[in-house]
């Protein structure tokens, strides 16, 4: 009796088993098809510019080339999480990514990237020149290659209404200092029932409360390190300027500052919550479009200065191909499509010109569609873009390139942590110096690494 | 029993039910309005309704179809479903009907593997995916879907067969039934509702599950909750967008738990209650 | 020792036939389930307790090599890491309290004869069913944000009936981030509770009961005294299983607040020192030491569900 039972239950056993295999290996065959010869994958950040994108590729790119292309999409933290693991183990999974010219300095570096040049040469239509020196600059590796095409860039700027102003007799400057902005933040303060006078980021993340807040570090003549890598967190610039970010929001920026991001500061402007917004060019198209409440009613400056000349930032969303990919030629013809000059006038076509990723090309600018539309704030974006300076950003030399970033790997890292700490400090729950002193051991420490290198 | 002194006890109860089902029904609500509607503060209650945030969902805006990663959930949550019950019944046979000795350690081995940080696990896990060519594949996320849900199923099954009746079983024994007539007459009747409850929790473990898929997945591979995340953009309004994409993906799992609410609390309490 | 007590007396009976083969019998079917527990959730963990001697950050590709303990100074030094197991502690203890407490609160609601308790119920589950990170992104983005969230909508709203202007517009998550994560995951956790304590109060006997109200005794007296008592291994078992759970969450963390504000608990500390920071060989040592922790905290754990088991909880 037992030995018939165990026969049997080792005959089930088995059974079993087979039966699992051959399901996970049915389950598996829908799978493992999207990496046909004639197809790219493709990972990118849920941005508006990457969404039309999307939708435009099929009836034109592939319908061009024959090639398709397989997209994710996913949010901004998420994707660079995603980005970093598949090209840090180069596993090859996605051809070409959007990253950003934070990343694209040191993944070259780190030999995740495969450079660009050879494709540029060969394609002259591409016309490499166009680019826009900075963005240039900043995509271009210590070893003096190219590694990334920008899809659209943009710098800082400074948004206002100029309804409101007018209503109040206040002027803005034409080039105003942030002193004069906190002035105007104050007397535009309560303007309209429910209005602050400015909005600024105060979320957690290097890439939210940071970067306008390392523009005002910059041009109060801070710096998070020396040439030689000393941490200066506690420096009294740095301190001087946050302490200025920090009241200036408390004071007059608009609520629930600690969670405000691009989008909320948007919304806000859009809803008449606020009389003024520092933040991205790219935020324009949105606000001078159609169905925007506040479209006509805003007027734009540069970035407000204190020590530096200028201090509006510099960002890109580039595509990066990856060095593992087996497909480079058609990676390159993806990149050759969709930061051409070609795709820019398809989609002002197609979707509308307030809808172009624009800021990358000077011929941009030079497209009479595009500047009818773009008319209210084309000029100020090409120019605060211009005249960002990635490599000599503050007063002082830089160890290595970015403006609202150090382009160290760890930033993402030593960034967050310290935007979680000053975000606190809008919220309340510490004190500027208090922030700062805990932010200095993080930098000091991230800072030994690259003493004497 | 004096009811009559209960009754506000039912007005309470349904307060309470009401609160409790409040945000689900706001966000089925949200999901039938336009992206401005659903933004505005005070709320829209009765703000025009609109399919858009389904035909954004259905891919109108950007042309990616919801249908690849919700058949990559679903066969990754049937998959392992299956091969949970083929690996888990007769190991819960062999720790119930006709026990092992010291089956009781073996269990416990089966629990304590709950309770380790899956985290901790997962850069191994990537880093052999990455190097099997397992990467972004569904039937590898399958696998360890099955690994994730095998200790409960075990747990489950096991205090579900423990319900057998051994008399009945000696006297088949006895009587000559073979093993199968056993299993069929005596074990199945047990057994059944213990697979239904088993099935239900290792499905909506597995059709939840976000860390695994987001970490392992790409291109192909993905699932439908990390296909939701992919609506929430630092950019513009999304939450009518989020909102019907979280009920559509909610759906099978609100479905089957409404429907099998008792096996819900089985499964869930490890077959502890019945 | 429990492995006796528990073991049942087919057991002993069927010991006759070459004892061997008898018992490979036995164990076959056990196998194929073991085998793979251990080849897939233990073999991983060999690999972490290996790279945790690494020092290996794939963002430093240059410097590679054996770090000795190295990985293990910087995580016991680490600030993050020790303020996020504090943080897992307060997340796991507050929800399962809270949500433990509510859900008896609910259970005994629900036991009482009321019209349409059937649909109470099945609204009150609801929320447990709802997919995990659906539900933290719809407490993040519908619910909690301070411009158009509906806490802040609804503010508005009651504030306007009453003729207020400027209702107060809290940022939840900022002012409270801990509180936040907290009350999205009571929210999804109250209905389990609720199932399990339901399920021990329906198994009361209901003779005992009736038997106190003869003789006069105060329904407060009932819960205390009967009640009380027999839902005691369906608290214990709720929360141990809840435990198991919420220790690991990783969802709502990871959306709500992204591990900011304090509120970064070790699952999630440990996946982004693993996916965002890189630092392979001391997200490994970090691992080693909660699976480690983990271990003394299961043998404990497993101690409870021993006793749980010994009494099986039946109906």
């Amino acid at each position: 009796m037992a030995r018939i039972g165990a026969r049997r239950a080792v005959g089930a056993a088995t059974g079993a088993m087979l039966v699992a295999a051959a399901l996970t290996a049915c389950s598996g065959a829908g799978g493992g098809g999207a990496g046909g010869a004639n197809s790219i994958n493709v990972l990118m950040v849920n941005n508006p510019q990457m969404v039309d994108l999307q939708k435009l590729t099929a009836d034109n790119f592939t319908k061009q080339t024959g090639i398709t292309v397989n997209f994710t999409v996913l949010p901004e933290n998420d994707v660079r999480d995603k980005i970093s693991q598949d090209f840090s183990s180069q596993a090859g999974q996605y051809d070409v990514a959007t990253i950003s010219n934070y990343e694209i300095p040191f993944y070259a570096k780190n030999g995740w990237l495969a450079p660009l040049d050879e494709h540029i040469s060969k394609d002259t239509a591409f016309d490499q020149n166009d680019i826009l020196e900075p963005m240039r600059v900043s995509l271009t590796a210590e070893d003096g290659k190219v590694y990334g095409e920008p899809f659209y860039g943009e710098s800082s700027f400074l948004m206002y209404r100029k309804d409101v102003f007018q209503a109040k007799g206040l002027t803005m400057p034409a080039n105003p200092t942030w002193q004069q902005v906190a002035d105007l933040a104050a007397q535009a303060d309560g303007a309209q029932p429910g209005m602050k006078g400015i909005c600024l980021r105060g979320q957690p993340g290097w890439g939210e409360v940071m970067a306008p807040l390392d523009t005002v570090v910059n041009t109060f003549g801070g710096t998070w390190f020396t040439k030689d890598w000393q941490a200066q967190l506690t420096s009294p610039e740095f301190k001087q300027a946050t302490q200025f970010y920090v009241d200036l929001v408390k004071a007059h920026g608009e609520s629930g500052a600690p969670q405000a991001g691009f989008s909320e500061c948007l919304n806000n402007l859009e809803q008449g919550k606020v009389a003024m917004w520092y933040d991205a060019t790219s935020a324009a198209g949105s606000l001078e479009a159609k169905e925007s409440p506040v479209a006509g009613k805003l007027g734009y400056v540069p970035a407000p200065v204190m020590k530096t000349k200028s201090a509006g930032w510099l960002y890109t969303w580039a595509w990066g191909v990856q060095k593992a990919s087996k497909k480079q030629d058609n990676a390159w013809k993806f990149l050759s499509w969709a930061s051409g000059k070609d795709y820019e006038n398809l989609v002002g076509k197609q979707l509308g010109w307030s809808r172009v990723p624009a800021g990358k090309r000077a011929s941009t600018y030079e497209n009479a569609d595009y500047v009818k539309t773009a008319g209210a704030f084309a000029e100020q974006t090409k120019n605060a873009i211009s005249s960002a300076d990635p490599k000599n950003p503050g007063v002082q030399p830089r160890p290595t390139l970015g403006i609202q970033f150090v382009d160290i790997p760890e930033f993402t890292d030593l960034g967050t942590k310290v935007s979680q700490q000053i975000s606190s400090a809008i919220a309340g729950s510490t004190t500027v110096d208090a922030a700062l002193e805990a932010s200095q051991q993080l930098a000091a420490q991230v800072a030994t690494k690259y003493q004497g290198k | 029993m004096t009811r009559k002194a209960w009754r506000p006890w039912g007005l309470f109860a349904w307060l309470a039910g009401i609160l409790f089902a409040l945000p689900v029904l706001w966000m089925v609500l949200t999901s039938f309005h336009s992206e401005s509607d659903a933004a505005t503060n005070p709320p829209s209650l009765l703000a025009p309704l609109t399919l858009s945030g389904y035909e954004e969902f259905f891919g109108a805006g950007s042309g990616a179809s919801p249908w690849p990663p919700l058949i990559n959930s679903a066969s990754a949550s049937i998959g392992s479903t299956v091969i949970v019950l083929l690996l888990a019944i007769p190991a819960a046979y062999a720790l119930s009907i006709k026990p092992v000795r010291k089956w009781s350690d073996v269990l416990f081995f089966f629990l304590s593997t709950k309770m380790l940080p899956v985290v901790a696990g997962t850069l191994p896990i990537y880093l052999f995916a990455q190097f099997s060519g397992l990467l972004d594949n569904i039937s590898f996320l399958t696998i360890l879907y099955t690994s994730m849900n095998l200790p409960i199923a075990v747990w489950l099954m096991r205090s579900f067969l423990a319900e057998v009746p051994v008399e009945m079983l000696e006297a088949a024994q006895l009587d000559g039934a073979g093993l199968v007539t056993t299993l069929r007459r005596v074990v199945a009747p047990v057994a059944m509702p213990g697979i239904a409850a088993t099935s239900l929790i290792c499905f909506i473990f597995s059709w939840n599950e976000l860390l695994f898929a987001r970490v392992l997945t790409g291109v192909v591979a993905g699932t439908a909750p990390v296909f939701l995340t992919s609506f929430v953009t630092s950019q513009g309004l999304f939450l009518a967008k989020v909102c019907a994409a979280a009920t559509v993906i909610s759906l099978p799992v609100l479905a089957a738990g409404f429907a099998a609410q008792d096996k819900l609390v089985q499964g869930l309490s490890l077959g502890a209650v019945k | 020792m429990a492995t006796q007590t528990l073991d049942r007396p087919l057991a002993t009976s069927v010991n006759r036939g070459p004892k061997r083969a008898a018992e490979w019998a036995r164990r076959a079917p056990l196998l194929p389930a073991l085998v793979f527990t251990i080849i897939i959730t233990q073999l991983p963990f060999v690999a972490t307790l290996i790279i945790s001697f690494l020092r290996w950050n794939a963002l430093d590709p240059s410097n590679q090599g054996f770090a000795g303990l190295g990985n293990y100074i910087a995580v016991a030094t680490d600030d993050a890491l020790r303020s996020s197991v504090v943080s897992t502690v307060i997340l796991t203890v507050a929800v399962v309290v809270v949500s433990l407490l509510l859900g008896l609160g609910l259970a005994l609601l629900l036991d009482q004869r009321f019209r349409g308790r059937g649909f109470v119920r099945t609204m009150l589950i609801a929320p447990f069913l709802v997919v995990p990170v659906a539900a933290a992104l719809l407490w993040k983005h519908v619910l909690y944000n301070p411009e158009y969230g509906l806490l802040n909508g609804a503010l508005t709203w009651i504030w306007g009936l009453f003729g207020g202007t400027a209702p107060p517009q809290p940022d939840w998550i900022s002012t409270m981030p801990k509180i936040a994560v907290e009350a999205a995951l009571v929210w999804q956790w109250t209905p389990f509770m609720m199932l399990i304590l339901l399920a021990g109060l329906q198994s009361r006997p209901f003779d005992a009961i009736e038997a106190a109200r003869m003789d006069g005794a105060t329904p407060w007296q009932i819960f205390r005294y009967l009640t009380l008592p027999h839902l005691r291994q369906y608290l214990e078992l709720g929360g141990l299983l809840g435990s198991i759970y919420i220790v690991q969450n990783f969802d709502a963390v990871f959306t709500i607040t992204s591990g900011g504000l304090g509120t970064a608990n070790l699952p999630y500390t440990i996946y982004q020192t693993f996916f965002q920071a890189h630092d392979y060989g001391q997200a490994s040592a970090a691992g080693v030491i909660v699976v480690i922790a983990s271990i003394v905290i299961a043998t404990f754990a497993l101690r409870v569900v021993s006793s749980l088991l010994r009494n099986e909880v039946k109906s």
